[in-house]
């Protein structure tokens, strides 16, 4: 065992940190200033750009499609380096690279791969993804947005429904999307996979008024759309497999998160107490962020065994949900917890105070992080089956065709 | 980066757990609560002859020297055991801390006969409840008096390592002035028992400064025994469950019981993976040890904690009998949960070693 780098990793992280030194600055985020996302989009753009320019993007990707062919090591190596620069990312750089290129990779056409590997890469291209619906969340397989042949000689396909949570709809380019397109079989078994392009007629995005105040998520409306079948990806009835590559993928990418503790103990340390005491004196307080901090290390800890097992070529499957399950929750409770020892002025700052704004909101945000990409109860599930060998849930949908299903 | 065991400290879990699985199954814990032993003797020489005992005492001291991770190689596969044997008092605390604050000839006595087992040691701190380290001692010269309890595996013990204030000092327990009177212990896998000094001869260690790193290397160790210990309290329960039909299906098959074992699982995994660390940053990275060993101490007795509980519950009545295994695991989790200071010490020494929170903190 050893947790420090070994001499390769070293001299990659090495030249990692002064291609960044020399790249990221100019590419940093404003401090507190909120940007019209239009301009965070376009920030998000122009470093996808600096990326590949300087040959770090797509770093796990095949060398033969394009990436650097490296394993996963160094791309977690990149990614902690990278993470020094508060840069323009967020989903509408990495649903591109981490949802639709994999799945483009594994099961799309050579013709698919060649138009929008190379320019999503470069960040010409921005993805969103359109999977959820309104009944259709952690059981995906249940959506029920439809896609028929058209009437014509032309084999596209006229898409009709509604899709919900995707994230930066409204200004990214293309779409991953996932439809029925027949109904007279089991529901895992009717789905297709198809990449759209955002600005086809019949695609309507409308913004999410969100508990948080903001909006960066979207429901889509899909009214008549119609989609060429060269945009079709894989065959018609294998949606699921592409949809299986796509959420491994947000899986894997679900455990490297900010440290949350930190600015808690920080916090704390300069809220006041009884008798000149601050509320890092507190032994409540105390006993609750070792805790938690106890906690962070063991997840920072355990990301590290994971990766040991990737740079392996094992997969850690259902052990990354752990990760993602402890974090979400810890999160939430340490974050409430910075807003119980501030006392009422948690509920209403001071407008000179920045930091408890984003407390607040981070509280709030908190909720997203133990829903999506992949329930708390859902993963609980995955690691009780797939960790620990427990039976499956019962189903009243197992090998029922779709439409007779209630 | 290469952050998993090694193939020989896989090798050497393989081996230990092999020989505890065949030496110690439950029926034998059972006949020694039975019989009111104080340790599974036959055992604690067979771990002697395989060199578990001598495992990281250093060679020069008959020892093997391999390091910290691999002592909490065999710490784990002993907690997963629940071994009534004084690995803990003997080796992680007594040998450690003569190694720690001991003068080379006092080293040369007592180590070599640590590591063979012919002498088994203890170490004396608390002084009924209160703080770990108790502070009523009087020493006069080489003459101590006063009381220690309780003491872990005193009853087996030749040589108890004492804390007198900021020392430590070696006391011999075969002689006049000690009396020993066994206490009825809560975990019946570890006897505990009361120390009395009327004047007894002391060696007093020359090495200062020597009680907070001894508790923090300790605490890894126990560490890696609660996580052994969480995992066979994971498996029993989900072996249980697995077998036990309610309403016409596998216990198991319930999201309540799955979503329990999964929290578990989770626990166990975030406290070993902490134990690896902190194993390996008590030979490797020492600035790093009090953090690392508070993370692992704090995660590791939560684990075992919902571990031992929850596996009692999914057993359901059959958990409340001696003849079910549970208890056995119900009480050794809190001997460990209190047995290096509680919760609140080891909070403190994390939120201590943060960078920034000194002078600020409590």
């Amino acid at each position: 065992m050893d947790f420090n780098d070994t001499p390769a990793e070293a001299a990659f992280r090495a030249e990692a940190r002064s291609w960044l030194a020399a790249h990221a600055p100019a590419h940093e985020m404003p401090v507190g200033i909120k940007l019209e996302d239009t301009d965070e989009a376009a920030r998000g753009r122009a470093w996808m750009r600096e990326l590949f320019d300087g040959e770090w993007s797509g770093l796990t990707f095949p060398k033969a499609l394009g990436g650097r062919g490296l394993s996963g090591v160094e791309a977690v190596i990149f990614a902690e380096e990278e993470g020094k620069y508060n840069l323009p990312k967020g989903p509408f750089t990495s649903i591109g690279t981490g949802m639709a290129l994999p799945v483009i990779a594994k099961h799309g056409t050579e013709e698919q791969r060649r138009t929008f590997i190379e320019p999503t890469l470069k960040g010409e291209i921005t993805w969103c993804q359109l999977f959820s619906e309104p009944a259709a969340g952690s059981d995906l397989a249940a959506l029920r947005t439809k896609a028929v042949r058209a009437d014509d000689d032309s084999g596209d396909w006229i898409v009709n429904g509604q899709k919900v949570w995707s994230s930066w709809a409204h200004l990214t380019d293309w779409g991953i999307l996932v439809v029925r397109t027949d109904t007279a079989v089991p529901k895992h078994k009717g789905l297709t996979f198809f990449v759209v392009d955002m600005k086809t007629p019949g695609i309507e995005t409308r913004p999410i008024r969100q508990i948080s105040g903001m909006s960066e998520f979207n429901e889509t409306f899909l009214t008549d759309v119609r989609i060429p079948d060269a945009n079709r990806i894989g065959a018609v009835g294998e949606g699921w497999a592409c949809c299986m590559t796509v959420l491994m993928g947000e899986r894997l990418g679900s455990g490297a998160h900010r440290s949350g503790v930190e600015p808690i103990l920080d916090l704390a340390a300069r809220t006041p107490a009884e008798d000149g005491a601050t509320m890092l004196d507190d032994k409540a307080v105390r006993l609750a962020l070792a805790d938690a901090l106890a906690e962070e290390q063991g997840e920072r800890f355990f990301q590290a065994r994971l990766r040991t097992m990737v740079s392996r070529g094992e997969n850690p499957g259902a052990l990354a949900g752990m990760i993602k399950l402890a974090y979400a929750t810890r999160q939430q409770r340490v974050l409430g917890l910075g807003m119980e020892l501030q006392g009422l002025s948690s509920i209403a700052a001071d407008p000179a105070d920045s930091f408890t704004p984003d407390l607040q909101y981070d509280y709030i945000y908190s909720t997203v992080m133990r829903i999506a990409g992949g329930a708390d109860e859902v993963l609980r599930n995955q690691i009780a089956e797939r960790v620990l060998g427990m039976p499956g849930e019962i189903r009243m949908d197992k090998d029922v065709p779709f439409d007779r299903l209630k | 980066m290469d952050f998993d065991l090694s193939d020989e400290q896989k090798m050497l879990a393989e081996q230990a757990r092999g020989l505890l699985a065949e030496r110690t199954p439950y029926d034998r814990l059972r006949a020694l609560i039975d019989s009111g032993a104080d340790w599974d003797e036959p055992l604690w020489r067979e771990l002697a002859e395989m060199g578990f005992l001598g495992a990281a005492i250093p060679e020069a001291f008959g020892g093997l020297g391999m390091g910290e991770l691999d002592l909490g190689v065999i710490s784990l596969e002993l907690g997963r055991a629940n071994a009534a044997v004084p690995f803990f008092s003997s080796i992680v605390l007594a040998a450690d801390a003569i190694r720690l604050a001991g003068s080379e000839e006092q080293k040369q006595r007592y180590l070599p006969r640590l590591a063979s087992g012919e002498l088994v040691g203890c170490f004396a701190t608390a002084e009924g409840p209160g703080p770990l380290l108790g502070r009523g001692l009087e020493l006069a010269g080489d003459a101590l008096t006063g009381s220690k309890h309780p003491v872990a595996d005193a009853g087996v013990a030749g040589i108890a390592v004492v804390q007198c204030g900021a020392r430590l000092a070696i006391v011999d327990l075969e002689q006049a002035q000690v009396t020993r009177t066994r206490l009825d212990s809560f975990d019946q896998l570890r006897p505990h028992y009361r120390l009395d000094f009327a004047g007894a001869r002391a060696e007093v260690m020359p090495g200062e400064n020597a009680i907070e790193i001894l508790l923090d290397r300790a605490a890894v160790q126990a560490a890696f025994e609660a996580v052994g210990g969480a995992e066979a309290c994971l498996e029993m329960g989900r072996g249980y469950v697995m077998e036990r039909q309610m309403f016409g299906r596998p216990l198991a098959s319930y999201q309540a019981i799955k979503h329990k074992l999964a929290d578990i699982a989770v626990a166990i995994e975030l406290a070993r993976s902490n134990a690896y660390y902190a194993g390996w940053a008590t030979g490797t990275s020492q600035d790093d040890l009090p953090a690392a060993a508070a993370a692992a101490r704090l995660t590791a007795i939560k684990a075992f904690e919902l571990a031992a509980r929850e596996n009692l519950q999914v057993h359901g009545g059959i958990g409340y009998t001696f003849e079910a295994n549970c208890h056995f695991y119900y009480r050794r989790e809190r001997t460990l949960s209190v047995n290096l200071g509680n919760r609140g010490h080891w909070a403190n020494r994390l939120l201590d070693a943060q960078p920034g929170s000194q002078g600020k903190a409590a």
